[in-house]
């Protein structure tokens, strides 16, 4: 059965007079490999930060299992198991990729308050940490400081600390951008290995990896929902491809 | 009662002519310049010299009092300060109030640790009548002045060349270095500018506010509030903040004096709570 | 509702090494350290060696216990704070009423003056919770302000100018009397710094340590990994503020006297500098910069008994052109270092 997992209603976002979300409505179902596409400056990051609410929207709304969450703070999204990766890296440059992801691990278990215990005596984080990190293939870096790595691995490591916060909904912003060429398909390859029922959005400028990743295609353009639908049907559809080599060639 | 609001606009308005160089250096350079008002007072002890020690004429002290601030602010903006610009802010904070240590310690040294007084021209000082209300012909003078200032500002930033660039790298920088704007003469000139206008307000407070080497210590709250309540995007909104500083200071302390010290902290603190964004911040964050 | 989920990868092929390789690395990040050992070995060997000099190592242990309490705010919150002084002050003044006009004892005293200071920072954290660096500096520097003019206000109270003095603390915990050359005032604020800076360690590598420094590091990030940034400043505020409480209290204390100088701009000035001067974001910054800012005033202060604030200022403006970072890290060149590869600042 299909459940909407995601929604927005009418959203929009103005920065000065500039409509940079226009009207959108999106309904993303519960378990889909939903990608979403648009030419540069389009509004996809956009709408995004409106989702999980690093921006807040001029109008509209945003639901997350059918509740309103419109006016939530970052955090409680997170905790509902809302979360992102960002198109540009946004991580801790002092940590080390394994406190990095220790400490959303931690916030995730609800131990991040706890004053006195050192994280270290926290096994079974540690424990979780390296091992989601070897997944990725940051092990040998772990304990390097995040500033000093190469760049790949800092763009692996923004995708593993989304993943370990152990999301319902995960929203990926160009997530394979940066990411060395051999290592792209692997990722997406994690992201597709995750469990039926999380749900992903996946913003994605390299159409073989949407057509292959995909079950869904929202199209936006100039920040409004151009059009939707299925992959066979955007892929065959001309004004897309217009969209596209018009705005984006 | 119109006296009051009389003189408290007097006040708002000094504050805002000295706090308004803070405005665009916070603004334009994305500096905390906890040093303004040591600009503000090197203009009041240059009037209070040359007035006293050389008998020069009041308005002769003025422009001399804006011309000497900016020139400091000029030598220090090139020296010291663009080496600062993309500091964290707890840099600039620690060398701001590196230099006020300076400034207070060395005008003690030299000018002595006493209050600085100054004697205004004749037809300045005393009150007269206007529509029955008393009104001190210093504070007259002031808010004249600086209502002129205030449009001139105005018109500078909103009708000049220099204005357009001036705001065109507030609102972006790279954007302005793009459209070939020479942002670090912008930024000095401005700076030296803001100086100068600080050093005007020093010389031109010397009487109502008072001269001491402590006056960049004891004013910094009040450029701080001006500047965070009225933002930086705008002259009417440190132009209004000021006023309502000013209006509210001198209301407090003139009708209740045991809890007039604490009305400037009761407005941040409202302030803080109702408008956590400035009270006349652009919308957003 | 549930938080609980399927696993999303149980990852069998995660080698053991990698395993125990992580959790050395953790491990590693709490070891205590080469010079932890010898500061607090010094500071006992000070007592010996220095018979003569109480007075100044018992300043320098209350300046530090301040500036480890700051470290808190600034090093790990990532909060630039201009009235932490609102907090030394308000315990001085507890410390000292309480002795005049109730109780005696110091560490009674001390523990009074820590709460109420903690509840002045619990009350004025939320005020620094929105907001950019400018408005908190406004907030900060404002509550500093207010506090010494409440102080001015009240001399009923608190004497006012003439500050607080007629009260002489008993024995502390009724065992230890004070005697005349500090000895007894040196022990026991050095153990006070001792163990409040035990738990402020404590807290510095606990999860709510990191992710305080996650806040302070990119806070949009931290949103992200479901760090509840605001209810995280409010804590690491209080409990800062309870600690520079207890140092005003010791101040009181070891001085019988409390001046309205205890709440003056310059003093939150000059506890950022001791800060700085040490390096923040690993405690022991504040102990290193105290030291050495308490023996530089001293100095100056004999050479130059009304100036040394121009000095005070020429170094802040020569430290932050130098680069204070350049300077600070002369700390990890010690043995066994600390942040390098640890992460800490
Ligand atoms: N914080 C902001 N302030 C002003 N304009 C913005 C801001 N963020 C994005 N924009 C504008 O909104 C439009 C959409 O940007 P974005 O969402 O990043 O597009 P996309 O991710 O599709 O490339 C762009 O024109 C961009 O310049
Ligand atoms: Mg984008």
């Amino acid at each position: 059965m299909s459940e909407i997992v995601l929604e927005t209603r009418n959203l929009k976002r103005r920065f000065g007079a500039f409509l940079a979300t226009n009207d959108v409505s999106l309904k993303v179902e519960r378990g889909a490999r939903h990608a979403l596409i648009g030419p540069n400056g389009a509004g996809k990051t956009t709408l995004i930060n409106l989702l999980t609410g690093v921006l807040p929207p001029s109008e509209g709304q945003v639901l997350l299992e059918g509740e309103d969450i419109t006016s939530l703070a970052s955090f409680k999204r997170v905790k509902r198991g809302l979360t992102r990766t960002f198109q540009i890296n946004q991580l801790f440059n002092e940590f080390t990729p394994l406190e990095t992801v220790a400490l959303a691990i931690a916030e995730r278990e609800g131990v991040g308050h706890n004053l006195f215990k050192s994280i270290s005596s926290y096994s079974k984080i540690t424990d979780e940490a390296a091992s989601l990190l070897a997944q990725f293939g940051l092990a040998s870096v772990m304990g390097e400081r995040t500033t000093i790595l190469p760049y790949g691995k800092q763009r692996l490591l923004e995708i593993a600390l989304a993943f370990a916060s152990k999301p319902r909904v995960l929203l990926l912003d160009e997530p394979a951008a940066g990411v060395p060429e051999d290592e792209r398909h692997e990722v997406l390859q994690i992201v597709s290995d995750l469990p039926a029922d999380v749900t992903v959005l996946l913003i994605e400028h390299d159409m073989d990896l949407v057509f292959s990743f995909a079950d869904r295609i929202s199209v936006l353009v100039a920040g409004a929902v151009f059009t939707e639908g299925t992959v066979a049907e955007i892929s065959s559809d001309p004004r897309v491809k217009a969209v596209y080599l018009g705005e984006n060639a | 009662m119109l006296t009051i609001l009389f003189d408290g606009i007097a006040y708002g308005m000094l504050l805002f002519i000295l706090a308004c160089g803070l405005t665009v250096t916070l603004g334009l350079m994305n500096f905390i310049n906890l040093a303004h008002g040591a600009f503000a007072m090197a203009g009041g002890y240059i009037t209070v010299i040359m007035m006293n020690r050389y008998g020069i004429s009041f308005y002769w002290c003025l422009p001399a009092a804006f011309l000497v601030a900016a020139v400091i602010g000029l030598v220090l903006e090139r020296t010291l300060y663009q080496w600062l610009y993309q500091a964290p802010h707890l840099d600039q904070v620690l060398f701001s109030i590196g230099i006020v240590f300076m400034a207070v310690a060395g005008t003690d040294y030299f000018m002595g640790g006493q209050q600085q007084l100054i004697n205004l021209p004749p037809e300045l000082s005393g009150r007269m009548e206007v529509m029955g209300v008393g009104v001190g012909r210093y504070r007259l003078f002031t808010i004249v002045l600086c209502a002129l200032l205030a449009i001139a500002l105005q018109l500078i930033l909103s009708k000049t060349r220099f204005g357009s660039r001036l705001r065109a790298a507030v609102d972006d920088r790279r954007v302005a270095m793009g459209l070939g704007i020479n942002v670090p003469v912008v930024f000095a000139l401005t700076f030296a500018f803001g100086s100068g206008l600080a050093g005007l307000g020093g010389a031109m407070g010397a009487e109502i506010l008072g001269l001491d080497p402590n006056f960049p210590l004891k004013f910094m709250i009040y450029f701080l509030i001006v500047v965070s309540v009225g933002g930086t995007s705008t002259v009417s909104g440190p132009f209004l903040a000021a006023l309502l500083l000013g209006i509210a200071d001198v209301a407090g302390k003139y009708y209740v004096p045991a809890i007039g010290p604490f009305v400037i902290y009761g407005l941040m603190i409202v302030m803080l709570i109702v408008r956590p964004n400035g009270l006349f911040a652009r919308g957003g964050r | 509702m549930s938080l609980v989920q399927e696993p999303a990868m149980t990852a069998p092929s995660t080698s053991p090494e990698t395993t125990s390789r992580a959790a050395a690395l953790m491990k590693r990040r709490s070891r205590i350290r080469f010079y932890e050992i010898i500061v607090w070995v010094a500071a006992i060997a000070a007592y010996f060696l220095l018979p003569t000099k109480m007075l100044i190592l018992t300043e320098i242990a209350i300046l530090a216990l301040f500036a480890v309490s700051l470290d808190l705010v600034l090093g790990f919150a990532g909060i630039v704070s201009l009235g932490h002084t609102a907090f030394f002050g308000l315990g001085a003044y507890v410390a000292g009423l309480l002795a005049l006009h109730y109780v005696a004892e110091p560490v009674t005293g001390l523990i009074v003056a820590g709460v109420i200071s903690g509840v002045l920072g619990l009350l004025t954290s939320f005020l620094i919770l929105r907001g950019s660096d400018l408005t908190r500096l406004m907030t900060t520097l404002g509550i500093g302000l207010m506090m010494a003019e409440v102080a001015n206000q009240m001399a009923w109270l608190t004497g006012g100018a003439d500050g607080l003095s007629g009260f002489s603390p008993t024995a502390i915990l009724g065992l230890f009397e004070f005697d005349l050359f500090g000895q007894t005032g040196y022990l026991y604020c050095l153990a006070v710094l001792f163990v409040g800076t035990m738990i402020m360690r404590a807290i510095a590598f606990s999860p709510f340590g990191l992710s305080l420094k996650a806040i302070k590091g990119n806070p949009m990030r931290a949103g992200m990994i479901a760090v509840p940034a605001r209810k995280r400043i409010v804590i690491a505020y209080t409990i800062a503020a309870v600690f520079a409480g207890m140092a005003g209290a010791l101040l009181a204390q070891t001085t019988s006297f409390v001046s309205p100088d205890v709440l003056a701009f310059h003093r939150s000035a000059d506890v950022l500098l001791v800060l700085v001067i040490g390096g923040t974001g690993y405690l022991y910054g504040g102990i290193f910069g105290a030291v050495f800012f308490t023996l530089i005033k001293d100095w100056l202060s004999v050479i130059t008994p009304q100036y040394w604030m121009f000095y005070i200022g020429l170094l802040l403006v020569i430290l932050v052109l130098i680069g204070r970072d350049r300077l600070a890290r002369w700390v990890e060149y010690l043995p066994e270092r600390f942040s390098k590869k640890e992460g800490g600042q």
